[in-house]
């Protein structure tokens, strides 16, 4: 057979791995295919750097250590990185003007630890300038179109990783998710992805937005290619003071846990007039589902869930604007020309490098923790954030996980949300609370509304990735979403 | 509007932003809209409620006062845009 007759970007990490380890295809052979994949799809707008020579040379690697016997639990296996972890001698742009021209000097913690493992690099995806958007239409680099419909947004702000795994152009990405931009894209493409507990991934080399909210997390076909992939890139890291010192557990071997006994809380919030009718009911659908197989539907109530969206912009943007600072075209990224003093290099660096969303949350920050607004909004919101997290507190004494819908439509139209900052914010209802906790979450696809892919949220207590990986990998054993492609897209 | 135009030039000065001319009618109706959208929190009653501080309520890691990074002073400066003998170059700020 060859290796043509593999079809290998339709094949998930799990199955990849066999066929490496059964001398079906050489890393090359794969790590080319992709390649060839990626020039097929270019309609997508999903990558802003590709990189077959450096992918082409891991691969090598890859194969030596194959034929040797050797290597890491991921060795061979296809990657690419959403353009906001920092990659040594490869552009990291952030989707942004102001770092078009930025090659990192360093490897972020993530990228170093995939690779280690032996995973192969085959390029940066598109994203929100920032991850500030959930539709990937602030990029600078232009919008990712959904490959369910190129007329649409693949959501944000991951958008290039989620559109690429849809697309069965890579199995698995790396994503980053502050507020849902990990779960949202997911839920718009149907695929699975998941956001870990606060601290549970290194934030080191990924380029700040909110530092008490984001995190590193992947994309990919099914809960057990993330779960191989998480196997991998969780655990303390000492150059990120935030990341966790907590035990590691084998997220695969931990898959076989039945849902039979789990309790799931659902959250009657979940379910009101903002949720598409449609959506709502593929979500109940999928509830009955895990029910039927044995898990116990219970009802928790999430009081004060409906201000997770203000609540969220208060302090991303505060984060946001501290973060930010650090772009002032001294040290790396634009540069304004012929600047007539400091504050006017300063200032037109940064009007010029920054879109318009960045600048609109970089302002709102600035507002928000400026002198006399400083108690009503920031410290106010941060008493608010600790009201929804006890909420979640009480909830988690009674469910293993929370379950409800990802997002309250299917995918909408490039452009149809631009005019109005709160409609686009409002994409983020259901994801949001995760973040201002810091708890895992996981969208995972649960069938079409129309034509269009539905996604299925867990969320779980601090620390209980194990739990919604399990149960994603039950609901995918049990149903075959997970597996339905959008189609040819070239 | 909840917010003025004077308000809005204030605080991209904070900010450290240069708006067009062309820019501002869209950013004060935009941040406006926001200010009024988070403003809903005032109604939230927080009376005995401790700010949040860290989302796992855990304190930071100290670690040993040790040099761990090496000096990579050329790399980082290879993305800098203008530098001289090792230092970055900006305009002049004192007379």
């Amino acid at each position: 057979m060859g290796v043509n007759d593999h079809n290998l970007s339709q094949q998930t990490l799990a199955g990849l791995a066999a066929g490496l380890a059964d001398g079906d295809f050489s890393a090359r052979e794969l790590t080319e295919a992709l390649l060839e994949r990626i020039e097929a799809t270019r309609v997508l707008n999903a990558f802003i750097t590709v990189t077959p020579d450096l992918a082409l040379e891991q691969a090598d690697m890859a194969d030596r250590r194959l034929a040797k016997g050797e290597g890491g639990p991921l060795n061979g296996l296809p990657i690419v990185h959403k353009d906001l972890f920092c990659t040594r001698g490869v552009l990291t742009t952030c989707g942004s003007r102001i770092l078009d021209n930025f090659v990192s000097p360093y490897d972020a913690t993530v990228v170093e630890r995939l690779a280690a493992a032996g995973a192969v690099m085959l390029g940066k995806t598109n994203m929100d300038e920032f991850a500030m958007g959930s539709s990937n239409e602030t990029s600078n680099f232009g919008p990712v179109k959904n490959p369910w419909d190129l007329s649409l947004s693949p959501g944000g702000s991951s958008g290039g990783s989620a559109a690429v795994v849809a697309a069965r152009v890579v199995p698995a990405a790396t994503g980053t998710d502050t507020g849902g931009s990990i779960r949202q894209p997911a839920a718009l493409t149907g695929t699975t992805g998941i956001k870990p507990t606060y601290g549970r991934v290194s934030r080191y080399g990924m380029v700040a937005f909110a530092s008490s909210l984001d995190q590193a997390g992947v994309i990919t076909r099914s809960a057990e290619d993330a779960a191989m992939l998480l196997s991998v890139m969780a655990g303390h890291d000492p150059r990120d003071s935030t990341s966790v010192d907590h035990p590691v557990p084998d997220y695969v071997a931990g898959l076989e846990r039945p849902v039979a006994g789990m309790k799931i809380g659902i959250v009657r919030q979940h379910f009101d007039e903002g949720l598409d009718a449609e959506c709502g009911a593929r979500v109940r659908e999928a509830l009955d589902a895990l029910a039927a197989a044995g898990a116990e539907l219970v009802e928790v109530d999430l009081p004060n869930i409906g201000l997770s969206v203000p609540t969220y912009y208060v302090v991303a943007p505060a984060e946001c604007s501290s973060n930010l600072s650090r772009f002032d075209g001294v040290r790396f990224g634009h540069r304004a020309d012929d600047p007539r003093d400091l504050h006017d290099l300063y200032c037109r660096t940064r009007g010029e490098g920054f879109g318009a969303e960045v600048k609109r949350r970089v302002m709102t920050g600035t507002y928000v923790l400026s002198a006399g607004y400083y108690d009503a909004y920031y410290l106010k919101a941060q008493k608010v954030r600790q009201l929804i997290s006890e909420d979640f507190r009480r909830a988690f004494e009674k469910v293993d996980v929370i379950a409800g819908p990802t997002a309250p439509t299917t995918a909408f139209a490039i452009g149809e949300k631009t005019d109005d900052p709160i409609t686009m914010y409002l994409n983020d209802i259901y994801t949001i609370g995760a973040n201002l906790a810091g708890l895992p979450g996981i969208s995972i696809p649960c069938g079409f509304a129309g034509k269009l892919p539905v996604g299925l949220q867990l969320v779980g207590p601090h620390f209980a990735e194990e739990t919604l990986l399990a149960c994603a990998h039950q609901y995918q054993g049990l149903t075959d979403w997970h597996k339905i492609g959008p189609g040819d897209v070239s | 509007m909840s917010l003025t135009k004077e308000q809005v030039e204030h605080i991209a000065s904070l900010a450290r932003l240069e708006l067009r001319e062309s820019e501002f009618d869209d950013v004060v109706a935009k941040l406006s809209r926001i200010v009024d959208f988070v403003d809903q929190l005032q109604a939230a009653p927080t009376d005995d409620v401790l700010p949040m501080a860290h989302p796992l309520n855990m304190t930071q890691r100290l670690r040993a006062d040790e040099v761990t990074e090496p000096n990579a002073r050329d790399d980082y400066q290879a993305n800098a845009p203008a530098i001289e003998d090792g230092y970055y170059l900006v305009p002049k700020v004192i007379d």
